[in-house]
């Protein structure tokens, strides 16, 4: 995209909001490498491979022949849905963790925005990862919840997440808000994740790959499940940054308005 | 070096003896492990050992959060502004830290004592478990600190610290839990040094987040 183009878009986005009387105080309140940061992401051609991937995970997902597995049978196609609602998920959470430390760094409250968006994209997908976990879970091991330590363990990261969210209601004084939660943010982080994957780990689970178990690499992610489950993370994957960059543009107009009113 | 270690000295010298000559708050906290233990004792009386070790981590989890809460809710806004004029925000956390690990320390072994002779003893591996038992009362000690500091910054909120802090203490606890169910049987346990290890890396952990994350919090 030409840069006058850009700046036309943008001008069309200030008159729409209604923000042409706003002086133009971008400058200060963001600094210019923030706004470089997310130039890839005004570009179309992602948002037009995430419908595509998601179209072809939900069509294929449920359409493509997957391996016949006793115990398992059709749940199995729940593996491009569930599974990849973890990955999208840890990978939401650590950009809340790096922008918390940015901010922390830079007092910048165009970083606090993203930290705070990514968390509750994160929590988003957190909660569908339950609900399509819990399904799954019923129709192979017998009940919604099985006590089981990976379980657990997204109960406890949700439980986490939905704490910083009190946090940072608690406060009135938005600075104050951003620096504290990015403190908690980080702290929890630090601490939460190696036990998240430490503790399955080493006790019976009975997730595949855990206590025993072997892992869906080792016999049934054959190609017919690849060729699916990849595209399916990447699709996932690209839904939860473009959620991500709609909220984060979302607060930045409302922080505009707070800070001009 | 010498000087920050003579601060740390101070500070945390400051907070025992503060502790001493305020004793009401000391006595507090002893009549609120009394009372909780004779409640179980009344509940249940001699309960089975894994009953018996569930209940106990409860006990210290409780004891942990309504003493190591004040250690930051205590200090007023003006008291605050003294320390940052005195000290420097390392020397201050690690002083904090020190001082609440070793008040759970002697508080845990205190319940212990207690429990021990109200709902009968259960241990075969005293030592072990009393060790243990300091290891884990230091772990929440440290983890609490740290919140409690947070915590602080939001207004004195002591329901805010709950919050915050059950879901990153339950692995823990978790963990604590099947580390001290191997003081109850007589059976090598496979996987207990790892355990125990990783207790220690979560302490030194936390310990290293509270100098990195402090400063942050102490600037306002």
């Amino acid at each position: 995209m030409k840069p006058n183009e850009l700046n036309f878009k943008e001008q069309e986005e200030r008159e729409k909001f209604n923000l042409t009387a706003v002086p133009d105080v971008s400058a200060e309140t963001f600094p210019k490498r923030v706004k470089d940061d997310d130039r890839w992401l005004k570009r179309y051609w992602w948002k037009i491979a995430c419908i595509v991937l998601l179209l072809y995970t939900i069509i294929g997902g449920f359409l493509m022949p997957v391996p016949a597995l006793s115990i398992l049978h059709e749940t199995i196609r729940n593996l491009y849905f569930h599974v990849t609602m973890w990955f999208s998920m840890l990978l939401i959470f650590f950009v809340s963790f790096i922008y918390s430390i940015k901010y922390l760094g830079s007092s910048s409250h165009e970083h606090d925005i993203v930290a705070c968006e990514a968390a509750n994209v994160g929590l988003l997908f957190g909660t569908l990862g339950l609900i399509t976990g819990s399904v799954w879970a019923r129709f192979t091991w017998g009940s919604f919840w099985s006590n089981d330590p990976k379980e657990l363990c997204a109960a406890i990261a949700w439980l986490v997440y939905m704490a910083y969210f009190v946090l940072r209601n608690s406060f009135t004084d938005i600075d104050k808000k951003a620096r504290v939660s990015a403190v908690y943010n980080v702290f929890a982080f630090v601490i939460i994740i190696p036990i998240l994957f430490v503790i399955p780990r080493m006790t019976d689970s009975l997730h595949p790959g855990n206590g025993g178990n072997p892992g869906f690499n080792s016999y049934d992610l054959d190609s017919h499940l690849r060729v699916v489950f990849y595209p399916a993370v990447a699709g996932w994957i690209l839904l939860a940054v473009w959620l991500l960059n709609l909220r984060v543009r979302m607060k930045r107009i409302e922080l505009k308005k707070l800070l001009h009113a | 070096m010498t000087s920050s270690f003579r601060q740390i000295i101070l500070l945390a010298g400051k907070e025992l003896k503060l502790e001493w000559r305020q004793k009401y708050a000391l006595y507090g906290i002893l009549l609120y492990v009394i009372s909780t233990i004779f409640v179980i004792y009344i509940a249940v009386h001699t309960p089975e050992s894994h009953v018996w070790n569930a209940l106990f981590w409860i006990v210290q989890l409780f004891i942990t959060v309504n003493t190591v809460a004040r250690s930051f809710l205590q200090e007023g806004q003006g008291r605050m502004l003294y320390f940052y004029s005195l000290a420097g925000p390392r020397e201050f956390i690690i002083a904090k830290l020190i001082y609440n690990v070793i008040l759970m320390c002697i508080l845990s072994i205190i319940s212990l004592i207690l429990y021990a002779v109200l709902l009968g003893n259960p241990v075969i591996n005293g030592l072990f478990y009393a060790g243990m038992v300091c290891l884990g009362g230091m772990s929440l000690a440290l983890i609490f600190t740290m919140l409690s500091a947070i915590a602080a910054r939001a207004g004195q909120n002591a329901a805010l610290m709950a919050i915050m802090g059950f879901p990153l203490v339950i692995p823990v606890l978790l963990l604590l839990v099947n580390v001290t169910k191997t003081a109850f049987i007589d059976v090598y346990q496979p996987g207990l040094g790892r355990m125990i290890l990783m207790l220690t890396g979560l302490d030194i952990l936390v310990i290293a987040l509270s100098l990195v994350l402090f400063p942050f919090l102490w600037k306002s």
